[in-house]
């Protein structure tokens, strides 16, 4: 596992702390160190195997199986297509090209700068709202190309003012 | 806070009902519908627009964000009530109706974009001294029922949309945890059981075990601790049921978990909830706290020496974990892999001891079962299924929504009266349930009784509520090919039938739907499909053949199209679709030919354009593009 510069450990330790007694713990000691992270670091996997005297291969294991924990770190703002049944009917596909068109990444892909990262989802339940994207948590309905990309720019544009701001 | 004893229990419900009854004295009672599906559309900001409103208007008034009323398709919907005129629902309400709708609702002002979806009449059941109160609309001019809750009986939706899911006192103020009160009070577990056995409640995740049976399994085992586990981890695409009942009335899942504990004898519970829905996980941790700050949750349970508290455990993203084995083996940590069965989890589950597991809406009825009684349970539906059906119904229907129907209703009753017929021109196809482990009826079943065992009888199953309903324009040998993908992404890998038998059988449909298909290939299909449901550890890879079986039986001839002459009836394959350009409706407007990826399109400004047949790729995109409807595909 590479080291990706910067990672400081230390942050795990509340969580462990949050989680001590709790029966099942690796998961979302998981959960919550992607939440800190916003991905889950080699070294960080490596301070989990050792501190619930667990094997490393074990903790791999639990954190390929499961499609929501990214071993690679992922852009700034995440959008999420929905591919579920009603979706994929009313033209996800249509979205996913769009995205591709303008900020040139495939479902799973995040763009070279680190903002945008793409994934394709099966159903988040809003099928009658379908087709239904996702950034940064916020559910949108009723979704077209056009649209998407033009919320999506917005929203990186404001976050960058933010930050410049700041 | 202390916890409560039944008295005090008694004393806040009283004062939850009398707050229940005043919202109707204020200026203006609103309702926002602010489940996912709400929010989705506006809902939020609808909120703050009300707000505006209200304070435009200088109203003394209340506003409670809701579940979901169901009716997906008018979302937001908000609901004005006010002293001396009729409670009136509103759907298409995005903030900038809200104006009308107020002008509308107090000025008897026209409405322009958005619409009255109905008057708002609860239906009520009255039983034992208790009531069921479910939210249900009528026109307002002949003040009878409107089609889509015509048919409909709501009990597990009962609450959904009339009351505030964050709110204890609203859960009370409709005779909320008296069905617990009256457990621990009156009843041995053993009679809890036999209570829940006589209704007959079969499991609504989709297999249909007796709930009751399951319970006494669990009690029999005597070996300590046990668990009592809720499956919310709803993962078939085009379901919502159990989400909406979680985000619209959580507070009946976790009595029903209570009640379930006292009766199996666990003092621990689990809920295991899909990442995917956050609202529902942040409502039921608010239901949690809210149970444990009253009493009804923890050490010493209204004073019943009852104790028992529940856990939150959130998925990671694997639809394996809907199956009960590998849903426990994700709660201790582990890879969500199934593990053989027998033994079954009633006798040795999570941690290797007694666990009951059942999904959101088994739960959900037990408070109902146990006020209004087994045998008003029991007469309701079928003598095999009896009890309503939730579910989520989508497609290509005029109405999709949440629905909940008597058991026994037929399909056809579903789909043209509670959904309102097929969309626009096209003609009814089939109708799916059970999602990627179910299967698909066409119209000659359309008559079948909607019961577990009637479905299975015709060739499809009852599955845990997602109903789609596919038009003449879809290929039923995509959709088979679009659940088999589904499945061989989310098969485990553990057992090689399920792992190689969902890759292979994905590859042959693959090859018929690019119209490379051979007449073998039916035939090496059944052969896998008998493989897999033979040879598979859960029931995830013995049912994974269902979708393509199922469609396989129906719809022989749509497979032999694709693989014989080489086309789509449903003209949804691509790669078996010629695209030509009609001269008369084109309009030489170039959008498709500068749209085209491989500059197959050409032809002079204004004048018609040709596509090249040897460089077209059958992308789709002129079609798609053309605003005409001059792109022809065939």
């Amino acid at each position: 596992m590479t080291d990706h510069g910067g990672v400081d450990l230390s942050l795990i330790d509340p969580i462990f702390e949050q989680y001590r007694e709790q029966p099942g713990k690796l998961i979302p000691i998981l959960q919550k160190t992607q939440a800190t992270y916003g991905w889950l670091p080699g070294e960080a996997l490596e301070l989990i195997a050792d501190r619930l005297d667990t094997a490393l291969s074990k903790v791999y294991g639990v954190a390929t199986f499961y499609s929501q924990f990214y071993l690679e770190p992922r852009g700034k703002h995440e959008l999420y297509l929905c591919d579920g049944t009603a979706c994929h009917v009313k033209g996800t596909s249509r979205l996913a090209k769009a995205v591709r068109d303008e900020f040139g990444i495939s479902p799973g892909d995040t763009t070279s700068d680190g903002e945008l990262t793409l994934e394709l989802v099966y159903c988040m339940g809003s099928c009658a709202l379908a087709p239904v994207a996702v950034l940064d948590g916020e559910v949108m309905g009723r979704m077209e190309p056009g649209k998407l990309t033009r919320r999506i720019k917005k929203r990186l544009a404001t976050a960058k003012e933010t930050e410049t701001a700041a | 806070m202390a916890s409560l004893d039944t008295a005090a229990l008694d004393a806040r419900t009283e004062q939850a009902q009398k707050r229940w009854q005043e919202r109707k004295q204020a200026d203006l009672y609103v309702t926002v519908g602010m489940a996912t599906c709400g929010l989705a559309a506006g809902a939020k900001e609808t909120l703050a627009a009300i707000k505006e409103e209200i304070e435009k208007r200088n109203l003394d008034a209340m506003i409670s964000p809701v579940g979901c009323v169901g009716m997906c398709s008018y979302e937001p919907m908000i609901e004005l009530q006010a002293p001396g005129r009729p409670r009136v629902n509103y759907g298409d309400a995005v903030a900038k109706n809200v104006p009308e709708i107020f002008a509308s609702y107090f000025d008897d002002a026209s409405l322009e974009s958005s619409v009255v979806v109905g008057q708002v009449e609860p239906t009520t059941i009255t039983r034992n001294g208790y009531v069921l109160q479910s939210l249900s609309f009528v026109d307002p001019e002949t003040q009878e029922k409107i089609s889509f809750h015509e048919k409909q009986l709501r009990i597990v939706l009962s609450n959904c949309g009339l009351i505030g899911p964050e709110s204890i006192d609203d859960y009370l103020a409709l005779d909320g945890y008296q069905a617990l009160e009256m457990v621990l009070g009156e009843m041995a577990p053993e009679d809890v059981i036999e209570e829940v056995l006589d209704s007959k409640l079969r499991g609504r995740g989709g297999a249909g075990f007796p709930t009751g049976l399951k319970w006494r399994f669990a009690r029999q085992t005597e070996s300590w601790p046990k668990y009592v586990i809720c499956n919310a981890d709803e993962g078939d695409p085009g379901a919502f049921m159990d989400r909406s009942v979680l985000e619209g009335d959580p507070h009946s899942v976790v009595e029903g978990m209570v009640i379930g504990a006292y009766a199996i004898g666990a003092q621990q519970g689990y809920i295991y909830c899909r990442a995917e829905y956050p609202l529902a996980i942040r409502r039921l941790n608010i239901a949690l706290e809210q149970a444990r700050e009253t009493g009804l949750l923890g050490e010493d349970i209204l004073g019943s020496g009852f104790d028992f508290d529940i856990l939150i455990k959130e998925g990671a993203g694997a639809f394996v974990c809907g199956e009960e084995t590998a849903l426990m083996a994700s709660i201790q940590g582990e890879r969500g892999q199934p593990w053989p069965r027998p033994p079954y989890p009633a006798v040795s589950g999570l941690w290797g001891q007694p666990s009951n597991i059942n999904n959101v809406k088994s739960y959900a009825y037990v408070p109902r079962i146990m006020r209004m009684g087994a045998d008003w349970f029991r007469g309701i539906g079928t003598e095999g299924s009896p009890g309503t059906a939730v579910f989520a119904l989508t497609g290509m229907v005029n109405r999709t929504g949440l629905i909940e129907v008597p058991m026994g209703i037929t399909l056809r009753e579903i789909v043209y009266d509670v959904g309102g017929g097929i969309q626009g021109d096209g003609k009814f196809k089939a109708v799916q349930t059970g999602g990627p482990l179910g299967g698909c009826l066409p119209e000659e079943h359309l008559d079948t009784p909607v019961d577990f065992d009637s479905l299975t009888e015709a060739g499809s199953v009852m599955g845990s509520g997602g109903m789609i309903v596919a038009d003449d324009s879809t290929c039923m040998v995509e959709f088979a090919r679009y659940f088999t993908q589904f499945v061989c992404d989310e098969s485990c890998g553990k057992c090689p039938p399920c792992r190689v038998g969902s890759t292979r059988m994905l590859e042959i449909l693959k090859r018929i739907t690019d119209g490379d298909g051979e007449l073998e290939d039916i035939d090496e299909i059944r052969r896998i499909a008998k493989g897999m449901e033979n040879g598979s550890l859960c029931a995830l890879g013995q049912l994974a053949p269902s979708p393509v079986l199922s469609t396989l039986m129906h719809f022989e001839d749509e497979y032999r199209a694709h693989i014989v002459d080489k086309t789509c009836p449903a003209k949804t394959c691509l790669n078996l679709l010629t695209y030509t350009i009609d001269p008369e409706a084109c309009t030489g407007c170039g959008v498709c030919a500068r749209e085209c990826p491989v500059d197959a399109i050409t032809g002079e400004r204004r004048e018609p354009h040709y596509i090249d047949q040897d460089l077209c790729i059958h992308c789709g995109t002129c079609y798609e593009v053309c605003k005409f409807d001059a792109v022809i595909a065939e």
